[in-house]
């Protein structure tokens, strides 16, 4: 997906975009309103992540400069926690969502998700898996002419290995991905959704295998 | 808040200087009364004590060099037919004395035209006298013919007395009705005061607008000393609101950064030593982060607290409203949070207060609850107002920790490796009770914590 990250902290916004490059996502950086409306302008992003303090204004400002242009693009804010208290006038300016710094990935995977799902179909992610088929954003896995809907973990871990299909995942890395920090999870709950997937593809070409002492992997045979 | 220091009171500072003003005045009235009556009375004593002398002398006729008197009746009847007054009268001729009292004295300075009077004692009585002279021929030439009339006082004074009472009667309710006027007036000048406080009173906690309401030129130097104050007060307030956004913004962004390095690293490293102690690392940020994001929260809260705005909410809405916000967060988990029985009903207080509580309670309930956990959250109305109850399928509330558990950092004993700083249920305590509401705890009978908020009606 193409993000568009306005933020005025060089650091935090390199840190963003680092993250946001592991999992694929192909991020431009503005630091003012300015250079934001530039790039704006001039592509079509998935989503827009927008600081609210920039140097060169409030970034309330752009939120109703973008829907007066009818963007259809949707825009998740991220603020300090005392801002929350603006957080009506800033869904009324029309943004889908907002977050709270500092962003948890994990959150802010899962709310860009659901701000997709609610636009509907602006960005249909549909992967094409050897004789399956993939819609990350409904979460629809189409396997034998039959639409089969993932759970929240069985998606989120479908997406890790369709990324990169072929590659070893670790169980540690997909417990990473999986669970959030503060949860303590044992290496085998991966297990679990590994089963839980591998039965939702049967009667596919596609597999997971394991890979003795490694982890696992997606095969398209 | 202690009451102002009072000393004094305009309207009755206004009430008794009217009423003074009124006094002095009614005894001036009273005075002047009396001394115009006695004026009066004098002087329609004197004319009839000078027709009276008059009549005396024009009845004297001078015959051959000797002067005739006949005392004519009426002359003296009256003077005595009214009022039982004791007449007297003497009748000179030059330096002889000729009728009537010899002891009667004249009163000095008469002319032919005009009579003289005098008051004085007489026969151990007070009496007015009244002495008219004229010229008349005798053998001996020209001489004064002098007739002294004089009348006792006591029947004027019985008059006066008598309008004495009649005028202090007069002033008493002059008086009376300076008072009840003095009271009208008072009240109605510090009218103004009191509608301007009445509109001050009335405002909202968070209304800082200047007074807009006209006001007698007398109280424009107060309004508009109370306006430049309400508009510094603005300018106070919205400066810590601003303070308190710096502060979170400073405090959280190198959190911020810090967490996603270390979430960066993470993923990149294939050492499972270095991943753990990674993992470690991000969840103190996250516990640090939380905690630094809840003393805010409760800074704000603290801070809106103080000024408790009260829109009419609609508890049901609010709730659904802060459902579908934690969604994506309980989907990550697997927890099912659902909206149970949603009665339509109201509450009166701060929407951004009761969502940040609401919110405050489903953390923890999403937090503490294992996956695959269900949380219900109902609201009900119920006679004495309205309840939300947020229950989940988790471990429940330790049976010793209820009482500390809302306490400001403690946090329950199974709590152990979850983040969360305890701040969360005293945030919500303290809300719920600026509403004027009540949170309880309490452990649902198959298991699972049960967070109850009730609120007063409306």
């Amino acid at each position: 997906m193409r993000f568009l990250l306005i933020e005025d902290n060089r650091q935090l916004a390199e840190a963003v975009v680092d993250r946001l490059k592991l999992d694929g996502h192909v991020v431009d950086h503005a630091g003012d309103l300015e250079t934001a409306w530039d790039f704006a302008a001039t592509t079509d992003y998935d989503l827009i992540l927008l600081d609210i303090m920039l140097p060169d204004g409030d970034g309330r400002s752009f939120l109703a400069r973008h829907r007066e242009r009818q963007s259809r693009t949707p825009v998740i804010v991220l603020t300090a926690r005392s801002e929350v208290s603006d957080r009506v006038g800033i869904l009324d300016l029309g943004a889908d969502d907002y977050m709270i710094k500092p962003i948890d990935f994990s959150e802010l995977e899962a709310r860009c998700r659901a701000v997709l799902r609610r636009r509907g179909g602006a960005a249909r992610n549909l992967i094409a898996l050897g004789d399956a088929s993939f819609d990350s954003l409904s979460g629809t896995l189409k396997v034998a002419g039959k639409d089969i809907q993932l759970r929240t973990r069985e998606l989120r871990l479908f997406e890790v290995f369709s990324a990169a299909p072929g590659q070893i995942f670790s169980k540690s890395a997909l417990v990473d991905r999986l669970f959030s920090y503060d949860e303590e999870v044992s290496e085998n709950a991966i297990e679990v959704y590994v089963g839980r997937l591998r039965r939702h593809l049967q009667g596919s070409s596609v597999k997971i295998t394991t890979v003795r002492g490694l982890g696992y992997k997606l095969e398209l045979a | 808040m202690s009451g102002p220091f009072i000393k004094g009171s305009i309207r009755r500072r206004l009430l008794l200087s009217l009423l003074a003003g009124a006094a002095v005045l009614t005894v001036i009235v009273y005075l002047v009364m009396q001394s115009v009556a006695r004026q009066v009375a004098e002087e329609s004593q004197d004319n009839v004590l000078t027709a009276s002398a008059l009549s005396i002398l024009d009845s004297a006729r001078s015959a051959g060099g000797l002067v005739h008197v006949d005392l004519p009746y009426a002359a003296l009847s009256m003077l005595d037919s009214v009022t039982d007054e004791r007449v007297f009268y003497a009748i000179r001729l030059g330096e002889e004395f000729l009728s009537g009292y010899a002891d009667l004295p004249a009163a000095e300075g008469s002319r032919p035209t005009a009579p003289a009077f005098r008051s004085t004692t007489f026969l151990g009585e007070e009496v007015r006298i009244a002495t008219v002279r004229r010229s008349v021929s005798t053998d001996l030439g020209q001489k004064w013919l002098t007739v002294s009339v004089a009348q006792t006082l006591a029947g004027k004074k019985r008059t006066l007395a008598r309008f004495n009472r009649t005028s202090l009667g007069i002033g008493a309710g002059f008086f009376l009705v300076s008072v009840l006027l003095s009271a009208v007036i008072s009240r109605s000048a510090t009218q103004p005061l009191h509608r301007l406080t009445a509109s001050v009173s009335r405002r909202g906690p968070t209304d800082l607008r200047p007074v807009a309401a006209p006001v007698p030129s007398e109280m424009a130097p107060l309004v508009s000393s109370l306006n430049s104050l309400m508009a510094r007060l603005r300018t106070s307030l919205s400066r810590s609101e601003d303070f308190i956004a710096e502060a979170a913004h400073r405090v959280r962004t190198p959190l911020a950064i810090v967490r996603t390095k270390a979430e960066v690293a993470l993923r990149r490293s294939g050492d499972d030593a270095t991943r753990a102690a990674l993992r470690e690392m991000i969840h103190a940020i996250d516990d640090s982060s939380r905690t630094a994001g809840q003393l805010l929260d409760h800074a704000m809260v603290t801070f809106r607290l103080d000024t408790l705005l009260r829109e009419k909410i609609d508890l049901a809405q609010l709730t659904r409203d802060s459902i579908k916000r934690l969604h994506p967060l309980s989907d990550m988990k697997e927890i099912d949070i659902a909206a149970g029985r949603m009665d339509s009903v109201t509450v009166q207080g701060d929407a951004i207060l009761l969502q940040n509580a609401l919110q405050n309670v489903f953390d923890n309930a999403v937090k503490y609850t294992p996956n695959g956990a269900r949380v219900t959250v109902d609201v009900s109305a119920t006679a004495r107002g309205a309840r939300i109850d947020i229950r989940d399928t988790g471990p429940g509330f330790p049976a010793t920790e209820m009482a500390r558990i809302t306490e400001r950092f403690q946090r329950g004993e199974n709590a152990e490796g979850v983040v969360g700083s305890g701040l969360g249920l005293t945030i919500v305590r303290e809300v719920v009770e600026a509403h004027g509401g009540q949170m309880t705890l309490s452990n649902n009978p198959g298991g699972g914590a049960c967070v109850t908020l009730q609120f007063p009606q409306s």
